[in-house]
């Protein structure tokens, strides 16, 4: 027997690959959706494997440094240093800000690492794709490659300009803006760092303050103006581990002796994902949920209007006594065949377009064949009722009268 | 009666019940041999359509009898379990437009009713060739319908009723939407044919054209049939 799907196809070809490929723009569109939370989940993760922690320790009953803001003292890491069980302790600061570069600027975290050096020190970037690490104390810029920046730019950071010396691949917020690694104390600065007139005006209030300025005891109004220009923060600690101990127990003591909030690698990923990109990852499901409803209907409106394009030539199939399952799994093989074109475009298309996204799309295979899997499933469910009522179709139209 | 062509007797039909029901058909009586070409004429709204959808097994009559061949297929209820292979296999339809499937081409148009009983393929269209040969369209086997002429879709209609050599055809106005000399080669056609296979021809047609040329006409007004001889001009 003869594929009678299969020739409709062939009749029909052009107007076929025509809906398949519009469809499969929808398609595409759902797999890039769907690319998109699996790029902020891995910017999740690539945030927290960069850097280089097995604990997070931040200010108490606080889900920082990533989704709250989080501050301790920067001398906190020394006490943490001398627990047992801890390798490496190094402060960190995050600031997400506009970083000029001559007339434009580009969205980044800027991260203040501590002085030390690569795999020995968290929070450092792992590796370069050009130039160096940071070796100065100040000014010296390693940025992510997606910023735009090359070696030598020199970009400006609040009030201070700084060279870039080293360029990163992958190193990402939470949000997918690049990072930017500075110097601690440049980040600190930064934090806080004010135009000249906003520190004119404070410290001209400072004096007006006759609490803080009594001439009865001199050196206090230097000491209160010094101690407000000055940032001793930081946003966590991170910290590694020596081999044998275990990232539970060492946090538990930590929380126990200092006071602290420390969370492991498995915990923040859980605030990342779970809370962070939360709200994100419930928009673009639903955004999935309304395409796959609109690609389904699709679906069912052009099998129906292909097949109530075909009401005729279906009533003589069944008066010259063609089986209902024939019909039905005619129209049901172009379901598929349209489903199947749309598929192989939108993978396609998705494929070409993830790469111009400003942010990261992930394409997962495993999406993919789920994708694969229900565009067939919607084909199927759209051809019922184009094949319900190809069935209802009275053999007797095609006798006249 | 041979063991080919069809006999009806007392055949009614009546749609809906009470009040509202309606008589389509009263008492329709026909016989068509085996290599005869019959007329049935009338007027609309007289049952020619109701008539040929009972015959077609497409509708359900209510009371009466039909015997094809030797087998009664309708005796107060249908005989026969499965109208649709009964349609396939013992009745022929020839359409008032041809009605080709569009996405097939001349050959498989035709072999699709053998390759539908389950015939192979290749079998299937042999058997077509064949037909299109006798039907003289055997050099149009691989154009698609959009590609023929109407005298040349309506020759490929006939060769599809007649494939499965089917002992009766029921064509529905077939000369309609041709002109004169058109209508009269299909008619010289279906003649030929059943006279070929030994099949019987029922003709509905209001064409003024082709009615002188049966030999046998059966009027049918309000449901009931009258049978009146024809002129048979120029053919059997």
């Amino acid at each position: 027997m003869i594929s009678l799907a299969g020739r409709d196809i062939l009749h029909a070809w052009g107007k076929f690959v025509f809906t398949g490929v519009g469809l499969g723009l929808l398609i595409g569109v759902t797999l890039i959706m769907a690319g998109v939370y699996r790029g902020m989940v891995d910017d999740g993760k690539a945030l927290l494997d960069n850097s280089g922690a097995d604990l997070w320790v931040v200010q108490k009953d606080t889900l920082g440094p990533y989704a709250e803001s989080s501050n301790l003292n920067d001398d906190v890491y020394r006490s943490i240093l001398a627990m047992p069980g801890i390798a490496q302790a190094a402060n960190v600061t995050y600031l997400t800000m506009q970083i000029r570069k001559d007339e434009s600027d580009v969205r980044a975290m800027v991260v203040g690492i501590a002085p030390g050096k690569v795999d020995a020190t968290p929070g450092w970037p792992p590796y370069l794709v050009a130039g160096r690490q940071i070796t100065r104390g100040h000014y010296e810029v390693v940025a992510d490659i997606t910023t735009g920046f090359s070696l030598g730019d020199r970009l400006t950071i609040r009030r201070n300009h700084y060279t870039v010396v080293g360029l990163t691949r992958r190193m990402v917020s939470s949000s997918g803006d690049p990072m930017i690694f500075i110097p601690l104390k440049d980040a600190q600065g930064a934090q806080f760092l004010k135009d000249n007139d906003a520190i004119w005006q404070s410290r001209r209030r400072t004096e007006a303050n006759l609490a803080l300025n009594r001439p009865d005891v001199p050196g206090l109004l230097d000491a209160v103006i010094d101690s407000q220009s000055s940032n001793p923060f930081v946003n966590a600690v991170l910290v590694t581990l020596k081999p044998d101990h275990t990232p539970d127990e060492v946090a538990e003591s930590i929380r126990r002796w200092k006071h602290l909030t420390v969370y492991t690698r498995s915990q923040m990923e859980e605030i990342l994902v779970g809370k962070l990109i939360a709200t994100s990852a419930e928009q673009i499901g639903l955004f999935l949920v309304i395409l796959a409803i609109v690609s389904a209907s699709i679906v069912a409106f052009i099998i129906y209007t292909l097949t109530m394009d075909k009401i005729r030539e279906i009533a003589v199939l069944k008066l010259i006594g063609t089986r209902n399952r024939t019909i039905a799994a005619m129209i049901m093989q172009q379901a598929v065949a349209l489903g199947l074109i749309g598929f192989v475009v939108g993978k396609i298309t998705a494929t070409f377009a993830a790469p111009l996204f400003p942010k990261y799309v992930l394409l997962m295979p495993l999406d993919s064949i789920t994708g694969f899997l229900a565009v067939l499933t919607i084909c199927v469910l759209a051809s019922i009722v184009a094949i319900r009522m190809a069935l209802k179709v009275d053999p007797g139209e095609a006798i006249g009268g | 009666m041979s063991d080919k062509g069809i006999r009806i007797e007392g055949l009614k039909k009546r749609y809906g019940e009470g009040d509202t029901a309606f008589d389509a058909l009263k008492d329709v009586d026909m016989q068509v041999a085996p290599g005869e070409v019959v007329g049935l004429i009338g007027p609309s709204g007289s049952g020619k359509s109701t008539l040929l959808k009972c015959l077609g097994a497409v509708i359900d009559p209510t009371a009466g009898r039909m015997i094809l061949g030797n087998e009664v297929i309708y005796d107060n209820a249908w005989n026969v379990r499965d109208l649709r292979a009964l349609r396939r296999d013992k009745i022929g339809f020839v359409f008032q437009a041809p009605y080709l499937i569009p996405f097939l081409d001349v050959t498989d148009n035709v072999a699709l009713l053998p390759m539908l009983a389950g015939i192979p393929n290749g079998e299937a269209r042999s058997k077509a060739l064949e037909l299109l040969t006798a039907l003289d369209v055997q050099h149009r086997a691989r154009a698609m319908p959009s590609q023929l002429s109407g005298g040349e879709q309506q020759r490929v209609a006939i060769a599809r009723g007649l494939v499965n050599h089917p002992p009766v055809i029921l064509a529905d106005e077939p000369t309609a939407p041709l002109d004169s000399k058109r209508a009269m080669a299909v008619i010289c056609i279906l003649n030929d044919m059943a006279r070929k296979f030994e099949t019987a021809i029922i003709v509905v047609t209001h064409d003024e054209k082709i009615i002188p040329t049966f030999k046998r006409i059966y009027h049918i007004r309000d449901g009931v049939t009258y049978e009146e001889a024809g002129e048979g001009r120029g053919f059997g």
